[in-house]
């Protein structure tokens, strides 16, 4: 049970990766690479800061604001130097490894005996409910610290998710929706797209960031290579969900993205209890998006013949 | 109104492709003038567009729009003072986003787009009577994505979506070439409804010598990117589908034989 809670709340720390790819991929139809380096500078940045006697939350708060500077650096690289945006990506997220290697001195960091947001979480409930309480969750035994980090976590995605969901309804929101749409109408409409792609780029390496930053601190260390596959880790997440919830409306994919980042950690925590090699996570994570990206083209291949047949 | 002042573009520069698109070209357009720009393909009809649009930096010359140097703007300030539809009715809409959503961005046109709501509903009620006259049932199914509608329908949206926020400049590409003809026909008639009504200046390219000889009160024909005929006032009320035929028809002879030859012979006979 504590696996299981342990894993959804993995799962809702990396919702707020999804819900970056999810911007990337689905609102500007491009993969985004530079959630990869984004993803460990958020953090290491807040692993820094908190290492320096930081407040962590301010930590948070400033892994977002570098994590969107690296986006924006992204989007003027793709959009003012017409780079295709896959390779701004790369070019960023090159350069972002030496940079977190810079930001905290060497390529581990642990934050084991830091203040961190879950050792606040920690302290407050030992002493609403004593230390290692212990509570019933439907018929199971779980430690009540636990339950609160989860608590947190759903509190900080839902949070975060309806952000989100504002944003994107607003008159900018709109108007960048509109850029990934169709860019020769918007620009019509007097929209400037390059700003748009950057704020978007920027918004979606922030929330990546954020993702690090929190990740970190839940598991006690920020290291130089964690970023590596997030990018398909959280297109997996959005994949999953729309398949899940087969809406196409902003709120319903939004859901949808952080439904399927927690049910795609719960997948992986089933895989690697049942023996799955951990070094093999990546390959089958790569296959599972593989196989979501080609099955929509499969499905709709197979349908004429099948007509033809009845047809026939 | 408008002024075009000795524009150039040439595409392609320095390769085996360069194609001067457009030479030397100067058309002055009143206010409130509808003026519809006939030529061959390849002539720079949609290239004169995108230049005042701003799609691309021209090579010289400079674009004024009242008063207003715009050569240097960029296509998205030059937004807030022109509408535009495109030859394809694919181009003009998001066809991820609803109706109502692609009508709200383009009453949002040159305007200041901030935090507020982009769809209050307070204005559902003004885009039902935006795209009620269209009599296309649209105002009951204002919540559907735009790309599930026909591309008449899209084109019909379009030109209300271009003209939702008055335009200084209406430019119009060919916009019901890819149409059929019944269809076409009512997207003119819209068209014709709305530039009549807020008698705005409009730029057409057409393809269609009926639609030029009815509609609008000038005709400019363009040929390997110069202006070969400019038609206005009582000379264009006169003209008939006939005499523009006529006169593609001598373009064409012209164009079979060489340049310098042409010259000659118009040294000699002219
Ligand atoms: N973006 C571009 N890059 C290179 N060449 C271009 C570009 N746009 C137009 N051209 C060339 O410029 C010339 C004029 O093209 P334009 O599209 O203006 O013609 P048009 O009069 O609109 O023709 P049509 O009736 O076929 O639409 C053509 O030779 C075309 O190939
Ligand atoms: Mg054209």
């Amino acid at each position: 049970m504590s696996l299981l809670i342990g894993s959804i709340t993995i799962g809702l720390i990396l919702a707020l990766l999804a819900l970056g790819i999810f911007i990337s991929f689905r609102i500007f139809n491009f993969p985004d690479m530079t959630a990869e380096g984004s993803f460990t500078c958020g953090a290491a940045t807040g692993a820094s800061l908190i290492v320096a006697g930081m407040n962590p939350l301010l930590a948070c708060l400033i892994a977002f604001i570098v994590g969107m500077l690296a986006g924006a650096t992204t989007g003027v690289i793709h959009t003012h130097f017409k780079i295709n945006p896959l390779l701004a990506g790369i070019l960023v997220m090159t350069a972002l490894y030496s940079v977190n290697l810079h930001i905290m001195g060497k390529s581990n960091m642990p934050l084991l005996n830091e203040t961190t947001v879950f050792s606040w979480i920690e302290r407050f409930s030992s002493s609403v409910s004593g230390p290692d309480a212990v509570s019933n969750l439907l018929g199971w035994e779980v430690n009540t610290r636990n339950l609160w980090v989860l608590l947190f976590c759903v509190l900080s995605v839902a949070a975060f998710s309806f952000i989100l969901f504002w944003f994107f309804r607003t008159n900018i929101g709109t108007a960048m929706r509109a850029t990934g749409n169709n860019d020769q109408m918007i620009r019509a409409l007097g929209v400037n797209t390059k700003v748009m792609i950057i704020i978007g780029t920027a918004l979606s390496n922030g929330f990546v960031a954020l993702a690090g930053a929190l990740l970190a601190q839940y598991q006690g260390f920020a290291d130089v290579q964690m970023g590596i596959g997030m990018m398909v880790w959280g297109l997996a997440s959005v994949i999953i969900g729309e398949a899940i919830i087969n809406d196409n409306s902003l709120g319903a994919v939004i859901l949808g993205a952080v439904i399927g980042s927690v049910l795609f950690r719960l997948l992986v925590a089933i895989a690697l209890r049942w023996g799955l090699n951990p070094n093999d996570l990546k390959i089958i994570t790569a296959l599972f998006v593989f196989v979501a990206l080609i099955l929509p083209t499969l499905m709709s291949n197979r349908k004429p013949t099948y007509k033809r047949k009845v047809n026939a | 109104m408008l002024k075009i002042d000795n524009i150039q573009k040439t595409f392609n520069v320095g390769t085996v492709n360069e194609v001067k698109a457009l030479e030397n070209i100067s058309i002055e357009v009143e206010e409130s003038s509808w003026v519809c720009v006939l030529g061959t393909n390849g002539s720079g009809k949609s290239t004169i567009l995108n230049a005042i649009a701003g799609s691309f930096p021209i090579d010289e010359g400079t674009i004024t729009l009242n008063g207003v140097d715009i050569t240097k703007w960029s296509e998205n300030n030059r937004a807030k003072y022109i509408g535009r539809v495109f030859q394809n009715p694919f181009s003009g809409t998001a066809p991820g986003m609803s109706i109502q959503e692609n009508l709200a961005l383009a009453l949002k046109r040159g305007k200041r787009r901030g935090l507020g709501w982009g769809l209050p509903s307070s204005l559902i009620a003004d885009l039902k009577k935006i795209v009620a006259p269209l009599n296309m049932g649209l105002e009951e199914r204002l919540d559907s994505p735009i790309g599930k509608l026909s591309g008449g329908q899209r084109q019909a949206l379009t030109v209300l979506m271009a003209t939702a926020v008055k335009p200084q400049l209406l430019l119009l590409d060919e916009h019901t070439a890819a149409l059929d003809p019944k269809t076409a026909a009512k997207v003119i008639e819209l068209t014709q409804q709305i530039v009549n009504r807020d008698k705005l200046t409009t730029l057409m390219v057409t393809h269609s010598m009926q639609q030029a000889v009815s509609l609008g009160d000038r005709i400019i024909m363009m040929h390997h990117g110069k202006v070969a005929y400019d038609f206005k006032g009582e000379e264009k009320k006169r003209l008939k589908v006939n005499d523009l035929l006529s006169l593609f028809d001598e373009i064409r002879r012209k164009d079979m034989i060489d340049p310098a030859v042409a010259k000659l012979l118009q040294e000699y006979y002219v």
